[in-house]
């Protein structure tokens, strides 16, 4: 490396400034050698690592935005009559919060815009922390080493639900008040604890004087705060554990290609900083997002059709509307399943589920190897298939959240339209699940079929005998990187079972059965060449489909049932394949 | 994956499989230190993109000096707006300018930028070792080492008297910062059970506050928001106490006589010339019951939908409440003004624990 830096002083004047700003720091806090490092930080380029960052970005945007809002805001219950810009509104008795919310939208130049930047953030933080974490679970970046920043990641994720919510609950207008009616009553719900946690919460009956200011200090202070921590930890882990890369030529498990943080990302990032900013403005210029003034000051009695929440909780108002009345009562007390499902259900599957995946998967694959190149999506098939499983479970809640809007606009009944949800919403993850594997399993095998035969050119030769053939031309090297990263999970526990099919001690019990299954499903792949390995380009192997096709599966404890339906399936399959 | 220009013209290639042109190009250089070069990948090209960088840049100067005019040019509220003037639409105008102003100088800050990494910068792709995570063996070892050894003179594993009065020491402490919140507010006690409704206590119309006398509600179909006497600025009483009046026509209304757990909840003998008085806060989480179908007798929440059966006691038949809205027993007081007979026989509003 110190060879490099005399060869770059040949090319390069250092300007005066570096060395003797740079000089003047280094006296005092030694830093040349790890910034230097930081300078030639690699960061590899693919589309979708500029998800999380979008989340950074807006992040960004929402901390200098809420900064500028809190200056004008008074979260206060405290009743005044309004005289502002707004007449519609003249003379109507409302809280110091809704009042001052008019007063920056109409009365503050450049408020009604930050406002409505400051609105759009928070939208476009959810949205990019979705994204990203699909982006991470569907190419399995969150494997090991890397749990702990996927934990993180969902704790954000929830963490920005519980902000949001807050947040637009603080202006006090029509629509806020009605969200936080209903999250009264689901606190209501809550067995045992219900009541007092609506008590303490609201500082006694709904709606109080005491939420506001309440909600203002975790909304600006607590969350915003305990958000920040996480996010410097989670920059901190991705940049101590470095970056995963997508699976291409050079690219190994030891090494990571990119480009250096210095001038690369930085410019990058900038000009990404700057896209995603101007976005936001763009939005909040030209697309009105919470008009509160148009709702009115909140009051117990009124309501408008279709009050929807933002769009990241409609996953819970969505399983409101679905569920069926349901409500046991006993020993004097009420447990309201109605309310208690949709609280706890939708959160428990998403986050829940999310939080436990990585260690479920490691559980059943008894994977402990570490991970730094990402699987295509078709590389694991059950992951993929749980992924779109529970995409789906959430996409029906969510749609279900807007079931007024929808039954309105496509004249469906409404009740029809609820019974269709309730039974999507068990029934679709399912059939998701089955539909995705498959698809994976086809595609596996469609790569299989490309690393063997090559790719069609669509150049049809006559042959000397008059027969005609299509072209096909081997695949170059970094076509068939991606295609052969593809390894099939070990089956576990791997030695297993003795000859005589006794399983091996580990395999035994209701876990250990449970684990062999589950196993068995994570290994089903389709193997990438009959002879196991990718020095073959087209290696004139046309018709032998069945010898190499159940490596994977011969090393199951389970035995010749197993082979058939590996086979039977992989038939399937190739039809599946094709007609995508 | 680049595609060469010269890809020859054949059948269409189908999405996702790779182009069928060949595809040689490795752009990363073999040598782990490749030669230090700062030249743009095409010094041609390079010429216009720093002309079309800088121009951009120069919009976005523009764009900002714009902005910052626009917020000393346009004036909102009412206090620096001449009289007469619509306030509402100064906010939008100025919103407009200052949001297209600040539009263009980000997003053209942002093309700058990207058009600056791509076209000046030469395509530099470096290549870095990843290290294993885990400590070397040895460095494990001696780190467990000495943390054993330093809990061994601390003699914490020694002495468990020392460690488990410590622990108890702290467990009164963790658990203050939970008691402090205890003050946030009263307990529920049995508030959720009653509301401000008591006998001879007059129904006002919501908003107007206006007394009502049965012939006032004339035409059978209507639904009115009504709310107790004198309680229309107190909003945690109205949260619990609004109620719906519906008149229907003499015969469509059959309310049963039901009763809970030995309570009656509902009788036709509340109703006063055929006005039944329902809860207006849906049993399921609490929002207003607004919308009203006269022809099929449905109230409907807007909410999440639960529909209840006004001309049956208001019974659910569709949706996610659980419960009957309950009905508030209705009379006519001395002067002739419909008035509650008594407070609501069960609790109002979504359902909890304590409720039973």
């Amino acid at each position: 490396m110190s060879d490099t830096t005399t060869a770059k002083n040949d090319a390069v004047k250092i300007p005066a400034p570096v060395s003797g700003v740079g000089g003047w720091l280094d006296d005092r806090f030694h830093g040349a050698k790890g910034v230097r490092v930081l300078l030639k930080k690699v960061f590899p380029d693919h589309w979708s690592f500029m998800l999380g960052e979008i989340a950074l970005w807006s992040f960004v945007v929402l901390l200098l935005t809420g900064t500028y809002l809190a200056l004008f805001f008074n979260p206060s219950a405290a009743e005044v009559v309004y005289h502002g810009s707004y007449t519609k509104l003249d003379g109507i008795t409302m809280s110091q919060a809704y009042a001052t919310t008019l007063n920056l939208s109409f009365d503050v130049r450049g408020g009604l815009l930050v406002r409505q930047i400051h609105h759009w953030a928070a939208i476009m933080f959810m949205v990019a922390i979705m994204a990203h974490m699909l982006r991470v679970f569907f190419t399995g970046a969150y494997r090991k080493p890397r749990e702990v920043n996927w934990l993180i990641g969902v704790v954000l994720f929830t963490l920005g639900l519980l902000e949001g919510l807050f947040g637009y609950s603080l202006p006090d207008d029509q629509l806020s008040g009605a969200g936080l009616r209903i999250t009264e009553g689901v606190m209501q719900g809550i067995p045992i604890v219900g009541t007092y946690l609506a008590y303490f919460f609201f500082g006694g009956e709904f709606p109080g004087t005491a939420v506001i200011p309440r909600m203002y200090i975790l909304h600006v202070f607590l969350i915003p705060g305990i958000i920040l921590a996480l996010v410097t930890a989670h920059l901190f882990i991705m940049f101590h554990q470095k970056h995963t890369q997508m699976p291409a030529k050079g690219n190994t498990e030891k090494n990571v290609v990119g480009q250096p943080f210095f001038p690369y990302f930085l410019l990058k990032g900038q000009a990404w900083f700057f896209f995603i900013f101007g976005t936001l403005v763009v939005l909040a210029t030209f697309a009105q997002i919470n008009p509160v003034w148009m709702y009115g000051p909140y009051t117990p009695l009124a309501i408008s059709a279709a009050s929807q929440p933002d769009w990241y909780l409609g996953i819970l108002d969505g399983a409101l509307r679905v569920m069926p009345p349901w409500e046991v009562n006993f020993l004097g007390h009420t447990l309201t399943l109605s309310l208690l499902i949709p609280f706890i259900v939708p959160l428990g599957v998403i986050l829940g589920g999310a939080a436990l995946w990585p260690f479920f998967e490691q559980w059943a694959t008894g994977d402990k190897r570490f991970h730094h190149i990402n699987d295509r999506p078709r590389d694991a098939p059950v992951r993929t298939a749980t992924g779109v499983a529970a995409v789906t479970f959430y996409g029906v809640l969510w749609a279900e959240s807007a079931n007024d809007l929808i039954a309105d606009k496509f004249t469906i009944p409404l009740y029809t339209l609820t019974w269709i949800a309730r039974v999507l919403v068990v029934a679709g993850p399912a059939v998701a699940f089955v539909l995705t594997r498959r698809v994976c399993l086809g595609l596996q095998r469609k790569d299989s079929a490309m690393l063997r035969h090559g790719v069609e050119t669509g150049i049809v030769r006559q042959l000397p005998d008059g027969g005609f053939v299509e072209e096909r031309r081997p695949l170059t090297d970094q076509e068939r990187a991606p295609l052969l990263a593809r390894q099939a999970p070990a089956l576990w526990p791997a030695p297993g079972s003795d000859d005589g099919g006794v399983p091996a001690p580990p395999a035994r019990g209701i876990a250990g059965r449970a684990r062999v299954t589950a196993s068995r499903a994570f290994a089903e792949t389709v193997p990438l060449l009959p002879n196991g390995n990718g020095d073959g380009r087209d290696n004139g192997y046309h018709n032998g489909h069945g010898t190499g096709e159940h490596t994977a599966a011969e090393a199951a404890p389970g035995g010749p049932a197993r082979l058939n339906r590996g086979s039977d399936s992989a038939d399937e399959l190739a039809i599946v394949a094709s007609s995508f | 994956m680049s595609e060469t220009p010269e890809e020859p013209v054949g059948p269409r290639r189908v999405i996702g499989t790779p182009s069928t042109a060949p595809v040689a190009v490795d752009t990363r250089p073999e040598s782990a230190e490749p030669t230090f070069s700062a030249d743009p990948p095409d010094a041609k090209s390079a010429k216009n993109a720093e002309r079309v960088v800088a121009a951009l840049f120069v919009l976005a100067f523009l764009a900002g000096c714009g902005f910052i005019a626009a917020y000393i040019g346009l004036e909102v509220g009412d206090s620096t707006l001449p009289k007469g003037a619509n306030g509402v639409v100064a906010a939008l105008r100025s919103n407009m300018a200052l949001g297209s102003a600040l539009s263009v100088a980000l997003l053209a800050l942002g093309a700058g930028s990207i058009i600056w990494v791509r076209q000046l910068t030469p395509d530099i792709e470096i290549e870095e070792e990843r290290h294993d995570l885990n400590s070397a063996p040895a460095d494990r070892a001696a780190f467990q080492q000495d943390f054993a050894e330093g809990a061994a003179i601390s003699q914490v594993t020694r002495r468990p008297l020392v460690r488990r009065t410590m622990l108890l020491a702290t467990a009164p402490l963790a658990l203050a910062p939970l008691v402090l919140l205890r003050d946030l507010g009263p307990l529920p006690q049995t508030d959720l059970r009653h509301t401000v409704w008591k006998k001879g206590l007059r129904v006002v119309v919501n908003n107007t506050e206006r007394p009502l006398r049965p012939a006032d509600i004339s035409t059978p179909g209507s639904m009115i928001t009504v709310i107790p006497e004198g309680f229309q600025d107190d909003a945690d009483a109205l949260a619990k106490a609004g109620v719906i009046l519906i008149k229907f026509a003499p015969g469509e209304l059959h309310i049963p006589s039901n009763y809970d757990g030995g309570t009656l909840v509902s009788s036709m003998n509340w109703t006063v010339d055929n006005i039944v008085a329902y809860s207006k806060i849906c049993t399921h989480v609490g929002c207003p019951v607004a919308l009203y179908e006269q022809t099929t007798h449905h109230i409907l929440c807007p909410c999440h939908q639960s529909t209840f059966d006004a001309a049956n006691g208001a019974n659910v038949i569709f949706g996610p409440a659980a419960r009957a809205l309950p009905q508030l027993p209705l009379m006519l007081d001395a002067n002739g003004y419909l008035a509650a007979a008594s407070d609501f026989t069960q609790p109002v509003g979504p359902s909890f624990w304590e409720r039973g």
